[in-house]
Parts: structure tokens; sequence; C-alpha cells
């Protein structure tokens, strides 16, 4: 019964990643929003810059769901 | 509830064994099939008439060329054209393991760890190889980037060996999960929806109406990382081919 609960605030506790995930996407979205702002002939080239570290920067949040889920179920 | 997890399992169609190794013919396996299938016969198709004004068939297959020709000749340069044709064949080979995994009652085959590792340390053992053919022991400076004082050293260089032992791990893991990770999702909405059917339909639509949402996510994140994937083999390349 105590093995079960400290699963579930070890899953729970593997989601903590999301808090800093959610800063930098908030960040990626505040400075490309920026960029294009200030130079709106520069958004081809950070177009693809910003997909990449788009990508890149949710993919940290994915792994740690995966994580959660492998404690949870595996 | 239905299992969300239901979607992933291997089923064997055709029940293969040769001493002992089972190579069954999966629906995996023919899931990619008919993404070889369909992208030979998609590209060979619009090219066949290949006219001057192109056709809608032929605008696709050439931007889809174009797009992947663009990002080797800005990541890795004129040397790495020499590449284009198999990172062409990665690219495709994941772009259409994603997109078809959208389609309703299919197989997504790269969302088994098993595959996109295969790809991934093949990658890997493809790059190291070029490298060492290209500088043979001088690719071992690789690992010490050139500017660093002595005593940082001792602490870079482990760090870069590190994170070039990684790479197979993190490029195959970034695809598996994201691509797990979303139809798991999608499924886990579906299963609200009907389990609040039952109860009141009205609610049910809430899920629903997300489910909407993140199928059309789905579509940005499947396309995203088949471009990140090959985006990132291209750097390996350069990395290979240029050192730093």
């Amino acid at each position: 019964m105590e093995l079960d609960a400290a699963k579930l605030i070890a899953a729970a506790l593997a989601l903590l990643p999301m808090a800093g995930v959610g800063i930098a996407l908030g960040n990626i979205f505040a400075s490309y929003n920026n960029a294009v702002g200030r130079n709106p002939g520069a958004a081809e080239i950070l177009d693809k810059k910003f997909f990449l570290t788009f990508a890149l920067t949710e993919a940290l949040a994915i792994f740690a769901l995966v994580i959660s889920l492998i404690i949870l179920f595996g | 509830m239905a299992d969300p997890l239901h979607q992933f399992i291997i089923q064997d169609i055709v029940p293969l064994s040769v001493g002992g190794i089972d190579i069954s013919f999966t629906n995996s396996a023919l899931w990619m099939v008919i993404a070889a299938v369909v992208s030979t016969s998609v590209l060979t198709l619009a090219m066949r008439g290949a006219t001057l004004v192109p056709g809608r068939l032929q605008v696709f297959a050439e931007s889809t060329y174009s797009l992947v020709a663009n990002m080797v000749r800005e990541n890795t340069g004129a040397e790495g054209m020499k590449y284009f044709p198999f990172i062409f064949t990665i690219f495709s080979v994941v772009l259409m393991g994603n997109m078809m995994g959208m389609v309703p009652y299919s197989f997504t085959y790269t969302s088994h760890i098993i595959v996109t590792a295969a790809l991934a340390v093949f990658i890997f053992l493809f790059v190291t190889v070029l490298g060492f053919v290209r500088h043979g022991a001088h690719f071992f400076e690789f690992f010490s980037p050139p500017g660093v004082p002595l005593p940082l050293k001792f602490l870079v260089i482990p760090l870069e060996i590190v994170s070039y032992m990684t790479r197979p791990i993190t490029l195959s893991m970034r695809l598996f999960a994201n691509m797990m990770a979303g139809h798991l999702v999608l499924k886990v909405f579906a299963g609200f929806c009907v389990s609040l059917m039952s109860l009141t339909f009205v609610v049910s639509l809430v899920p629903m109406g997300f489910n909407v949402l993140m199928i059309a996510f789905e579509f940005l994140i499947a396309f995203l990382q088949a471009y990140v994937f090959t985006i990132l083999t291209c750097i390996y390349f350069k990395d290979a081919i240029d050192m730093h």
C-alpha cells in the first residue's frame, strides 16, 4: 500500500519539469513575436529557427511525461 | 473504458520463425511497407509527366525535395549534398510513419522505440565512421573545443564525450516519446468522451472539442518531429564533415 502511494507521488514529481518547459516555451514565443514585430522582414528566417527550438523544448516536457507514465505503469 | 495503450500492440499477421528467431510479418512491418510503397510511388508518379508549369502533385513533390535540399545545403554546405539521398530517405521514412499514424485504425511505427532507436543508432554509427574516415585520428579533437583553458579541459572533454554518446538516445527518444505521448493523449480524451456520453451528452462534447484541437496539433507535431529529426541528422553530418 505504501509502495503504491510512493509510486503516485513519484509520478507526480516527475512532471515538475513541465514548469520549466512552460517558462521556456513562453520565452521562445515572446522573443519570436518580439523579433518579428520589430523586423517583419526577418520572419522567414526566424520561422525555421522558431519551429526547431519549439520542438526541441517541447520534447523535454514529453520526456517528463514518458518517465511519469513509466513510473505509473512500468 | 477501452485501454489507450491498445493501439501500440504489435500483432502478427503472418507468423514466421527461422531458427527460433521470430521474424513474423507484423502490423508494424505492414505499415512500413505501405509507407515505402506510397512515398516511392507518389514521388515517381508526380515527376513522371514533369512539365515546366507544374501541376498540383508536381508542386508537392518538388517542394518536398527543395525543403530537404535547402535544409541539407544550409546546415552542411556543398560537401554534405553527397549525403542528400540518405537524408531525404530518413525524412520520408519518419514523415510517412508520423503522418500515416494520424489515419484512424492505422499503426504508428515511429511510436515504437525499437524503430526510432534503429534509425538513430544507424545514423550515429554512419556519422562516426564518416568522421574517422575523413579526419582519421584527428576526429578525437572534436571532443576538445578550441580556446578552452587547460584546467577547464578536464571538465569539458568528458562532458563533450557524454553529450556525443547520448546523441542516439536523445534523437530516438524525442521522436518516439512525442509520437507515443501524442497518440496516448488523443485516446485518453476519446475515452473520457465515451465514458461521459453515458452520463450527459452535452458534457461529453467538451473532451470531444479538445480532441479536435489536439488532432490539429498532432498533425503539426507529426511534421515538426520529422523535420527536427532530419535537421539534427544534418547537424551531425556537419560535425563529422567540418568538425566545429
